[in-house]
């Protein structure tokens, strides 16, 4: 029963409130060049056409006129948060086509190197989130600041034993080009341990704050079945129920050698996520400390001395290779011809497959949950767009 | 469930049941090469007897006069079954059946593809390009794409 | 006895590639008209300068206006791809620019600064002067990166533009692939000299080979 009101007019809204509204390319969520074009009824999106390419870049088209020492260093470029993941998919294809082995110490740098490079990326995921989502001059610069501030570090430990801090070309066929100095060691652990405690802080921080916990729970629902279907990998499928961790499922490099959990959430929405990520932080500083504990002698690379003009030839043959990136499985497609430069090379960037789950998950929901939602799918354009 | 447990063997056996002429090839990832014409049947196959649910996947290969090749990575999270499929489409053929009705993820794939190669995915919903402009001329990853072909005035 | 190691012998640098260097001439945006100001503005301070004992008015206007400009300059967070996130480093604690008073400010229409970090692609330059033509004058723009000085390494590609001075006028290019904050910065206070050099309150100087 309806009660006619005397002070307000009762509108009709039912269908007549279409909009369509434009995130584009430039805007403050800090995520990178991408454009949303959102069909809005009232303040509830109803469609999204993602309009991704502002960064291609022509890597694939590129690869096939570098050589195999040449490229590793542009192929940090796509995955450029977490460089050297990308690195090493592209350096696994090739030796694994031309069977090259890599000595044992080289292998453990690769692992401690991915792991603390996946912890610098997952703090700047939940720095760049928490600044979205909290707005960049209010409560959401509080834990960017603090978690650049540790991401500071561990590029300091980076610049000491690369010399570069956030894109490297430190992955090389048959191993690593460059050892670990004295003291970095050490270094590494002191740096592993502020930061177990500190990520402590920011956890309690944010999941004792009302705010936060209304923004992502039930925020964002990918149900298991879209998860797999779309080929969303990482974070995003292990928070939707799917226990696949490539470390695990198909362990590289010796993956093998340590122990770690691979947390897994059923809820599928953007608090699973966070807390996926929260657990992994806390296993990859564990992995990094068992690496350094057991770190054997030995060669850092079956084909030393190779240097950005030096050639070295695959045989024919193709494979595809793929890690475990701090997004999802980054894997590369090559097939290699014979020639010191790959004839066909094809990135499956894991931020791709990520962003396509968007046109069917953020529909019904509103606005503001947008960018929540987008920010706990964190995508790198360089992956995207390649 | 009997798809979710599907191993290797049963995997190769099951497919040169059902798939007469194709070619299988390696157990991680397994190589599996089928005609044109049961790309979308292959699909299917996967994902429903194979388990195969996890799409991982899709792109295109340029063999200048051999002509295209597309292929395709699925896999099945639970027993870590891995294919990846391949399909020859033949000297100067362009077109291919779409997978989007059994994989939500192609449509970006192909779409993608499309753009590069000039592939034209049968039963996509959406085909455009993703990557390149709209109005851009040319598929770039064709091997008789210069990779400095000039775009005036920005190159 | 200290053992002196060998000197490099730098080779002075030569021109070998007269066609890159022709190719930036006929390309690059030049800024021909300058920026606008107002007619009133521009009346004003001609009648000042020319007025007898005049330009010790004008000149200490300018040092004024030209401290207030350096000491603010506002960026348009216009982050791309790789540089985007050292530039994010550099607008963080460590390498604060809060304290040369450049607040990162996502409108163009409240900013004086845009940071082109990163490729500009094809797709992209025309958002990219969008955004420009939307900054109010006087402004300037600082190419990061190897990617936006000159294409970087994918000049080659065939949706990368070569330079992101192609598309708008920029004052000054920090190289390095990421630049590393500390270049970030070495850049922005060279912007800042570059602005403390405007003369009769408006017109840029020409380049000081000294200086900038």
């Amino acid at each position: 029963m309806t009660t006619v009101s005397t002070t307000r007019q009762e509108l009709d809204y039912a269908g007549s409130e279409r909009l369509t509204m434009n995130m584009g390319p430039q805007h403050p969520s800090a995520h990178g060049v991408f454009r949303a074009i959102l069909q809005l009824e009232g303040e509830t999106v109803v469609g999204v056409d993602a309009v991704i390419g502002y960064l291609h870049r022509c890597h694939e088209k590129l690869a096939e006129t570098l050589t195999y020492a040449q490229y590793p260093s542009i192929a940090s470029k796509t995955d450029y948060v977490a460089a050297m993941t990308s690195e090493f998919a592209y350096v696994m294809a090739a030796e694994t086509i031309g069977k090259i082995e890599v000595p044992k110490r080289a292998q453990y740098l690769r692992v401690i190197t991915s792991e603390l490079q996946r912890v610098a990326s997952h703090l700047l995921w939940l720095g760049t989130w928490c600044l979205d989502m909290g707005g960049a001059l209010g409560g959401g610069a509080t834990i960017f600041l603090y978690c650049i501030r540790e991401r500071e570090d561990i590029l300091d430990l980076f610049e000491s034993l690369v010399g570069a801090r956030l894109l490297y070309g430190f992955y090389q066929v048959g191993g690593v080009r460059y050892d670990i100095p004295d003291g970095w060691a050490a270094k590494c652990r002191e740096t592993v341990d502020l930061i177990d405690q500190r990520i402590n802080e920011y956890q309690r921080m944010l999941e004792e704050n009302p705010f936060f916990l209304v923004r992502t729970q039930g925020v964002g629902v990918i149900s298991r079945d879209l998860a797999e279907d779309v080929g969303i990998s990482g974070p995003l499928l292990r928070g939707s129920g799917v226990a696949f961790d490539l470390r695990r499922a198909a362990p590289y490099s010796s993956y093998e050698d340590f122990e770690f959990k691979i947390p897994v959430e059923t809820a599928g929405d953007c608090f699973a996520r966070y807390r996926v990520r929260m657990v992994e932080f806390r296993e990859s500083l564990a992995i990094v400390r068992q690496a350094l504990d057991k770190l054997p002698d030995g060669p850092i690379s079956s084909r030393p001395g190779l240097k950005s003009v030096a050639q070295t030839r695959i045989p024919k043959g193709e494979t595809y290779a793929r890690v475990e990136g701090a997004r999802g499985e980054v894997g590369c497609y090559l097939i290699a011809d014979g020639s010191a430069k790959p004839y066909r090379m094809k990135w499956r960037g894991a931020s791709f497959s990520n962003l396509a789950v968007l046109p069917h998950v953020i529909p019904g929901h509103k606005v503001a949950d947008v960018v929540a939602i987008m920010g706990s799918v964190d995508p790198v354009f360089g992956e995207v767009d390649r | 469930m009997s798809s979710a447990t599907v191993s290797a063997d049963e995997a190769r056996a099951l497919i040169a049941e059902r798939f007469s002429g194709s070619q299988v090839e390696g157990t991680s990832p397994m190589v599996v090469t089928v005609a044109p014409d049961a790309w979308l049947p292959f699909a299917a196959f996967a994902k429903e007897t194979l388990g195969c649910r996890f799409f991982s996947f899709l792109s295109a290969t340029d063999w200048k006069d051999e002509g295209l090749e597309v292929v395709a990575k699925v896999d099945n999270a639970d027993t870590n079954l891995s294919l990846l499929v391949k399909s020859r489409l033949g000297a100067g053929v362009t077109t291919c059946a779409s997978l989007v009705p059994v994989y939500r993820g192609a449509d970006w794939m192909e779409r993608e593809c499309y753009d590069m190669f000039g592939i034209r995915f049968e039963g996509h919903p959406d085909l455009r390009r993703i990557l390149l402009q709209d109005d851009w001329v040319g598929h770039p990853l064709l091997k008789s794409y210069a990779v400095d072909t000039p775009y005036p005035p920005y190159r | 006895m200290a053992i002196k190691g060998p000197v490099p012998q730098i080779p002075v640098p030569v021109w070998r590639n007269f066609k890159d260097l022709q190719e930036w001439e006929t390309h690059h945006q030049k800024r021909p008209e300058g920026d606008q100001h107002s007619a009133a503005f521009d009346t004003v301070t001609e009648g000042i300068h020319s007025f007898p004992g005049g330009f010790l008015v004008t000149t200490v206007a300018d040092n004024f206006f030209n401290w207030a400009r350096k000491s603010s300059v506002w960026p348009v967070t216009f982050g791309l791809a790789c540089c985007a996130i050292e530039m994010m480093a550099t607008f963080a604690s460590r390498f604060d620019v809060e304290r040369l008073g450049m607040v990162p400010w996502a409108s163009p229409r409240h900013s004086d600064l845009m940071i082109v970090s990163g490729t500009v692609t094809i797709k992209m330059a025309p958002m990219l002067t969008r955004i420009y033509d939307q900054m109010p004058d006087p402004k300037w723009a600082v190419s990061m990166g190897s990617c936006a000085n000159s294409g970087g390494p994918f000049r080659h590609g065939y949706h990368v533009v070569k330079g992101v001075d192609r598309v708008i006028p920029v004052d000054v290019y920090v190289p390095g692939c990421p630049p590393p904050p500390e270049s970030l910065l070495n850049g922005l206070l060279l912007l800042q000299d570059q602005i403390a050099h405007f003369r009769r309150t408006g017109k840029r100087a020409e380049p000081n080979p000294k200086v900038d």
